[in-house]
């Protein structure tokens, strides 16, 4: 099984980088673009039993260590694997 | 006063603490590694310092959070130990849980070395009972996650109990923007836990407190944990 995993900034929380690649879009005349958030991107190979165990211990995984929840949350999604 | 200071694989401003509580202070002063758990009990002050703890992989200080010593270190606060963690060292503290908010990258997304201004927002700690009133400090920092984030209420909360313990000012110690070096919320340099027994803060006291480099603003620090001790 693959867990595909997503940190990003919590909102209210600045992310200057977002900021920066949002204003760099919008002068190369992508004025659509409303807002950018930049996070991270993790994928992780389980070797679990079931898909509820998996679900159980990615969580958390994500809230020991993978984010910090004080500025950062996280979404995932679990892929199964042969 | 017996001192410990933690050395983490990354560790780069180890040997500057050492130095000072050692031979400019004169205090008895160890190496703590960070893969031991060591009873704590005899000391008076645990010293985190600043550099790279384990690359700063995934964010500061998320790794050595894991390390055994924070084991020992989180027994020591909890009794009442003096906990001292200087810029990766105060990352750390916060991602242990020891005290309150993160850090995220500065909002400039550089790296900012130079000296700034701190103010003393609260002169009734262990830290800074030496400092007197209104008495600004002049302290270098070096740091590229060091915008301190809280949440509106939680910051209120610091304030109301005197949590703040340094903001970043101008010479004369007026707080605004452009004495704001990182984008901190509140222009917080340092931050307590309740009990005022752990403390974080990014500027670097140690680069300034050997009489060699004519600035000694950060002695009064460690000043003040000596004569408390």
């Amino acid at each position: 099984m693959l867990a595909q995993i997503h940190v990003t900034f919590k909102e209210g929380v600045l992310d200057p980088q977002g900021k920066t690649v949002h204003h760099a879009l919008n002068d190369l005349g992508y004025e659509e673009v409303l807002d950018v958030n930049i996070g991270k991107y993790l994928e992780i190979k389980l070797d679990s039993a079931s898909e509820e165990e998996a679900e159980i211990r990615v969580r958390e995984m994500c809230e020991q260590l993978l984010a910090n929840t004080v500025i950062e949350s996280f979404r995932f999604t679990l892929v199964p694997t042969d | 006063m017996k001192c410990g200071i933690v050395v983490f694989p990354g560790s780069n401003c180890d040997h500057d603490c050492y130095h000072i509580l050692k031979h400019v202070m004169d205090q008895e002063t160890h190496w703590l590694w960070h893969k031991d758990e060591v009873n704590l009990e005899s000391f008076d002050l645990v010293v985190l310092p600043g550099g790279f703890s384990y690359g700063d992989y995934l964010r500061a200080g998320a790794i050595a959070r894991f390390s055994p010593i924070i084991n020992s270190i989180t027994r020591f606060a909890e009794e009442g130990g003096k906990v001292l963690g200087i810029c990766n060292g105060f990352q750390v503290l916060l991602e242990c849980g020891l005290l309150p908010g993160a850090l995220i990258q500065n909002q400039s997304r550089k790296f900012i070395c130079k000296n700034v201004f701190v103010c003393i927002d609260n002169p009734d700690t262990s830290f800074t009972q030496d400092c007197g009133e209104n008495r600004v400090l002049e302290i270098p920092i070096a740091h590229h996650q060091g915008s301190y984030y809280i949440d509106p209420l939680s910051l209120s909360e610091l304030e109301e109990n005197g949590q703040v313990i340094f903001r970043y000012c101008d010479t004369s110690g007026n707080v605004s923007a452009e004495s704001n070096p990182n984008g901190s919320v509140g222009s917080v340099a340092g931050v307590a836990n309740k009990q005022k027994n752990v403390m974080g803060m990014m500027p670097h006291p140690e680069r300034c407190a050997d009489p060699l480099l004519s600035n000694t603003d950060g002695q009064i620090i460690f000043q003040s944990l000596i004569s408390n001790s």
